[in-house]
This record gives C-alpha cells, structure tokens and sequence, in this order.
C-alpha cells in the first residue's frame, strides 16, 4: 500500500458515508483496509476527507489566451481549490475545434501533472453556428462533449442538426440557453438596476425562449443535453417539468449565481460582470433551491481569469467572467451551510454529481475508485485577496472576503498535488 | 478586518467622508440639502453672469479638464464658459479623436491627465458609469464631473432642469411633471427623475411607448403614460426628450413622422396641459420630430433659459466640489 490517509472525517457523497475513519490509497486508486504499512501518512484528524472535486467548466485560457492565464497557473489553481477534475469549454483562441488542438491541450495538461483535464470540444467549427465539427475525430482526441460554450447558435435548424448529429453517436451536447438576438446588446439583467444603472439589459425571457427550443429539440432528437448555467428562476421550473418529463437533460449553475443578484452590481462593479448576467434575487433564490432540490445537478465554477486591464473598464466594455476554480469549495460549502445541509449533500454537487454527468469514475470514495481526494477544513476562514489565489486571474466579486473552507492536501490518482 | 459577505451596499462614491460632494456623478443618491445647496449657489451666481466683467476668482489658479470622449459642442462650451467665469484655466480635450484611436485606455488617459496637476475633471462618456471607474481612479484632490454617461446620468443637466423649474414654478411639492420621448436612452431622463423625486415632486410621469421605456421603469418613481394626451393633462412642466436619428426608423419606432403624430408636441396637445405649464427641452431639438416649431418657440418655451441657467448652475457645481476635501 501506498498512502494512508488517517483519522479523517471521511465523506462519500455518492453512498453517503460520514465517519471519521481511514482511507487506503494503492496504485493510484482507493483501497480496501490492509494491515500493510503504508510510505506515507497524512494525519487528517480534525479535517474532511472527502472525493476532489469536478468542475464542469473551467478556462485555462490557453491556446491563445496566455496573457490572461496559462494551463500552468489553472492546474495550480484547481488543485490548490481542491479541485481534481476539469472539464475545459472550447472557447480558446482558437477554439478547440479540431483535433490538434485538444490532443496539445489534453499532453500539456497531463506533463504539468495536477488536475484531470476534460476538453468540451466545439460543435460547430470555430463556434461560428455555421458548420459541424468532426466529432468523432474530436471524440477519438478525447472530448467528453460538444458544447458552443458562451456562443449561442442563432440558426434553429442548424442547432436541430447539430443534435441529430450528436445524438446518432450519442455525444452529449452542453449547450448554454441564449437566444442571440435578445441577448447581442445587453450587459446587464434587464431589471431595475439596469435601468439605474443605464446598462443595456439582457431580458430574463432570452434564456427561456432557447431553453424552450432546446427542449423541444431535446424531445425531437433524443440528444443527452446538459444545459450550463442557468440564471433565471423560470429556466429552473422548465427544467424541473422536462426532468420529470424523463428528458435526458442535466443542467448546473455558476457557484457565484446562488450568492449574488443584479444588487451586487452597486456602482458598476465590474467583478460582477457575468455571462449570463447576475439576474434578481427571486432568480438567485430558485437557483440555490434548485440547486438543493436536485432539479440542478451540479454546481460549477465557470472559471474564467480576466486580467486586470479588461476589468478597469466601464461596465459595458468590460470583459465578463470571474476565476472561481479556489473559489468553489468555500462558496459552494457557503451555499450549503445557508440552506442547513448535511455536509454530504453540499459536497455531492460538485463532486459525485457532475461526476455523473460527465461520466467519469471519479467523485466517490469506495475501494477501486480513482483516489483523487481532498482534504480541508471546512471552517478555516479563508481571506479572498490577490496574493492568496494561485490563478492568474485575481477577478472575483468575493474579493476582500472572508470565506470558510482551506483545502490541507490535494490527491490526483493517489499522489499529492498540493499540500499546504 | 475582512468584510463579511453578503456583499454589503457599497459607499456613495461621489461624497467624501464628511458627506460633502466630492464628484458629481449622479443626482441618484444625493441628498435633499446638496441639491438645494446647488441650486442656491447657482442662483447666487446668476447675477454674475449678468454684470459687465462676468468673472469670480474662485477657481483662480485651478485647472479644469474638459475630457469629452464623446463629441459635444453644446455642453461642453457651457462647461468652458462656467469655469472660465470662476477664472479657472480650461483645458479642453476631444479624446473621441485623439488618443482612444491609438488604443490608449480610458485610465490611462486620465492618469496622463493628472500628472499634468488636474483640478477637476468634466467628463462625457458613451459608456454608462465610465465616470465612476475615473472617480475611482483619480488622486484625492481632484474632483469628476459627469458631463454625461451613455444613457445613465447627466446631472448638470438634470440640476440646470430642476434650477428652471424651481425659477418658474417656485414649489416643488405641488408640481406635475411630464417627461415625454425616449426614456430608454436618455440620461436626462434619469438625472431628472432622480432629482424631482429627491426634492419632493408628487407627481412624475414618463410618456413613451413600450419600446422607448427601461424595464422597470415605474421603480424609479413614475407613472407610466402611452397616450400623449392623457398623459398631459394638468400637467405644470412638459419635458421633451430628444429622439436620435438611428432610433427613428427600426425595430423601436416606425418613423419620424409617426413618432411625431403619437408623441410630438404640439400647440394642440399643449393645451391639454395647465395653462401656465413650462415646456422645456435639453437640446438638440429636433423640430418636428418631438416637438413642433410652434411650441418650441412660443410663449410656454423655457428651452433659451434654461441653456443660459446651464452656466450658472455648471459654474455652482465646479466651485463647491472644488471647494471640498
């Protein structure tokens, strides 16, 4: 045996376990207990043990955003945020439309030795919504899904192709809902603080009425579709009638869309400039109940490292996104602790459950499993500032505060990637 | 000591510790008693701009930046004639042609600016909130002045609007105000609903069709007219809106010609108002598009004072945030 992890509040989302107990690590897997001594020994005895988490979207900004962040600094930040396994969007420069370019990113992930890489690969080519890419050969290279990533496809017949293409070879498709046209404008939740503020509003009703259409298509083509950050209370309930409608959908959330509402824009805070936008506090309610019912599966990090001149802009010009891969634990253990749950259900939301959706062995503890684990101290406060995060993009709304949860060690099959 | 989400309401930006302004970048937010003080200060200075030698020196050796990165002949030379009458010196910049072509930054610009020793700082941006991220970024001593922020604020308009009103009318808390046209672009609009609500008007109303009205817009404090003409009615003070020219013929109004017919001004649809009522117009006017010719250069038409308030109102501004620490 290789590793033992000892005396840790041991959780396992997916079977529910809570106990303080052991966990045996060997050849890179979990273990059954063995009276073997083990090489090493993490004493984790006031800590959680509990599986890495997975984030379904995650920007390394590279190829051809190296001055925003590079895979260097992201897989630092990812382990360092507990996080053991990333699926990346397609929206690089270029975006990850053909094979070359995932088969770079997936060898320079895996030389640099810290998270799991999962590339989305694009569904159609440059994200353009013109033309398919060749998914299988993007499949071959290893993408886990096709996805348009923040680019909505404007053409209806085109996206229904897309989702007959996919669905013949059962490709899931990760599709964010957003009609282009009702959306090309806007910056900010068309509501009241839009209207103060000046800013051109993106209507609540651009993300139901593509949702609307996807679903049909969803019903008409039998795609898996997984559906990325909703953002309004409504999308919610459509989701919840198609799940038990039995649709093969899944969908998640940004983590900072159950915290914050249009509200946090206060005077043109560009950290709170969101793609979608940050929408009312009715919306940011029904998602972190929606989050809690199940009706949303999972909650993602939508990390998105922006530097600092493309945020000291005006409001409109800035660039949207927040970096969130060391910001997921501690708000996503924030939104659980809110709503009263049992630290099980909390974790499994960013663990065993987007496991699932992304299909992957991972997130769970049981002998035979991956052993990609974190461990940490869900009370530890943890001070959002600059210097404290690893990613190269120091733009979240949170900075400046205090969160609980630090991350002690991180696991990726079995080896340590990150002690503190 | 870190702050405690959730993400408290952030300080007013434009007032310093004392709660004494220290930029105007809005009138949302203001209290009550600087906008009065404004107002004051403004008619104080009304009888300056009267006398033979029109100066005061109380901007004497200050430097005032005319930072327009939208283009502006009108405001802007109210701007120049304000501050030139307090004796500052005035530095105009036409930034839409010069350095935001060469892909400077808008903070760039500004910290360039300051290191040149910047008193006050006038700015008009096409962006909304662009003077906050200045406001933000400027040296303790120097002051921002909003000279109009895509479609968020324009509260030297705004106040130049409220000093008219109160010239005319006197008292706010009887008054009904109409505001007629494009609410959704307009920073006027919003300036002075703020500023009418602050100072105790009973009544505001907005006058558009859907199309030229923000989501939510009764949250400011209107009420909501699409008939021009029952939205007149018994109303004190017309405000028209000026309708931009890419905004005539699309997806918000059919054409000019039919905006005219709905929402236009006319001696006609006037009457149905009070008949003492003020109509007034931030200017450009399109004649017979918002407001016909008649109106515009009739009896009820306040539209030539109010530019010529605009000065002393822009020159009571600059004196009291130059005037703040």
């Amino acid at each position: 045996m290789s590793l033992l992890i000892k005396g840790g509040r041991v959780i396992d989302p997916a079977s529910g376990r809570d106990a303080v107990g052991d966990v045996f690590i060997s050849e890179g897997f979990i273990a059954n207990p063995t009276k073997e001594r083990p090489k090493k020994t993490i004493d984790a005895r006031g800590l959680v043990v509990a599986p890495g988490l997975i984030d379904l979207a995650a920007r390394l900004r590279e190829p051809g955003e190296e001055y925003k962040a590079t895979l260097a600094s992201e897989m630092d930040a990812a382990v360092a945020g507990g996080v053991t396994s990333l699926a990346c969007p397609p929206d690089t420069h270029p975006p990850l439309d053909e094979p070359g370019l995932v088969d770079m990113l997936r060898r320079r992930a895996k030389a640099r030795g810290r998270a799991r890489v999962y590339p989305v690969g694009a569904l159609t080519v440059k994200l353009a919504g013109e033309r398919l890419t060749e998914m299988a050969v993007l499949a071959e290279a290893g993408c886990v899904a096709f996805s348009q990533a923040n680019q909505p496809i404007a053409d209806t017949r085109m996206l229904w192709r897309a989702l007959q293409y996919a669905a013949t070879f059962g490709y899931p498709v990760w599709l964010r809902a957003e009609d282009k046209w009702l959306s090309q404008e806007g910056c900010a939740h068309d509501g009241d603080m839009a209207t103060r503020l000046g800013l051109a509003g993106v209507p609540p009703f651009t993300e139901t009425i593509a949702l609307g259409t996807m679903l049909q298509l969803v019903r008409a083509t039998g795609a898996r579709v997984h559906f990325c950050r909703l953002s309004t209370a409504a999308a919610v309930e459509m989701v919840r009638a198609s799940k038990k409608e039995k649709l093969p959908v899944t969908c998640d959330v940004g983590i900072y869309y159950v915290h914050l509402s249009e509200m946090d824009l206060g005077y043109y805070d560009t950290q709170c400039r969101l793609d979608p936008p940050l929408r009312s506090q009715r919306d940011r309610d029904a998602l972190a109940a929606g989050l809690a019912d199940g009706t949303i599966d999972c909650a993602v990090s939508d990390h998105a490292p922006v530097d600092k001149d493309r945020k000291q802009m005006p409001f409109a010009e800035a660039e949207s996104g927040a970096t969130g891969l060391e910001l997921l634990l501690p708000l996503a253990l924030k939104w659980g602790e809110a709503r009263g749950l049992p630290l099980a259900k909390t974790l499994a939301r960013v663990t065993s459950e987007p496991a699932r959706v992304l299909g992957v062995p991972a997130g769970r503890l049981e002998p035979g499993a991956p052993a990609d684990l974190v461990v940490f101290d869900p009370k530890a406060p943890f001070l959002v500032t600059a210097a404290a995060l690893k990613s190269q993009g120091k733009n979240s709304p949170f900075l400046g505060y205090e969160l609980a949860g630090r991350v002690h060690a991180t696991l990726v099959a079995g080896r340590v990637v990150h002690e503190q | 000591m870190p702050r405690s989400s959730p993400r408290g309401a952030p300080c007013n930006p434009q007032l310093n510790a004392k709660g004494e302004l220290q930029h105007l970048l809005s009138i949302e937010g203001l209290p009550r008693e600087i906008l009065v003080q404004i107002l004051d200060t403004a008619e104080s200075f009304a009888g300056v701009t009267e006398r033979e030698v029109k100066k005061v020196p109380l901007l004497r050796g200050k430097s005032v930046f005319n930072l327009f990165f939208e283009p502006s002949t009108r405001t802007r030379t109210t701007f120049e004639i304000a501050a030139k009458r307090l004796s500052a010196d005035v530095i105009n910049l036409n930034i839409a042609v010069s350095s935001q072509t060469k892909g400077e930054s808008l903070l760039d610009t500004v910290a360039n600016l300051s290191a040149m020793q910047a008193d006050v700082f006038v700015v008009r941006h096409s962006s909304s909130g662009a003077p906050y991220l200045i406001a933000r970024n400027v040296k303790p001593h120097e002051h921002v002045i909003n000279a109009g922020d895509g479609r968020h604020a324009h509260p030297t308009q705004g106040l130049l609007d409220l000093y008219t009103i109160r010239y005319y009318k006197k008292d706010f808390s009887k008054l009904r105000v109409a505001i007629v046209g494009d609410v959704l672009h307009s920073r006027v609009a919003r300036s002075l609903v703020h500023g009418l609500t602050t100072l105790g008007v009973p009544e505001v109303r907005a006058i558009a069709p859907q199309t030229l009205l923000p989501a939510g817009v009764q949250a400011l404090g209107v009420h909501v007219f699409h008939d021009m003409r029952e939205g007149l009615k018994d109303c004190d003070v017309v405000v028209m809106l000026r309708l931009q020219n890419e905004r005539m013929n699309g997806a918000l109004l059919p054409s000019a010609q039919e905006f005219f017919k709905n929402y236009g001004l006319t001696a006609d649809k006037l009457a149905l108002a009070k008949k003492d009522a003020i109509v007034m117009h931030p200017g450009p006017m399109n004649r017979g598009v918002e407001i016909d010719s008649a109106v515009a250069d009739g009896a009820h038409s306040v539209i030539l004072p109010q530019v010529t308030f605009g000065i002393a109102v822009r020159m009571a501004v600059m004196s009291i945030v130059a005037g703040n620490r």
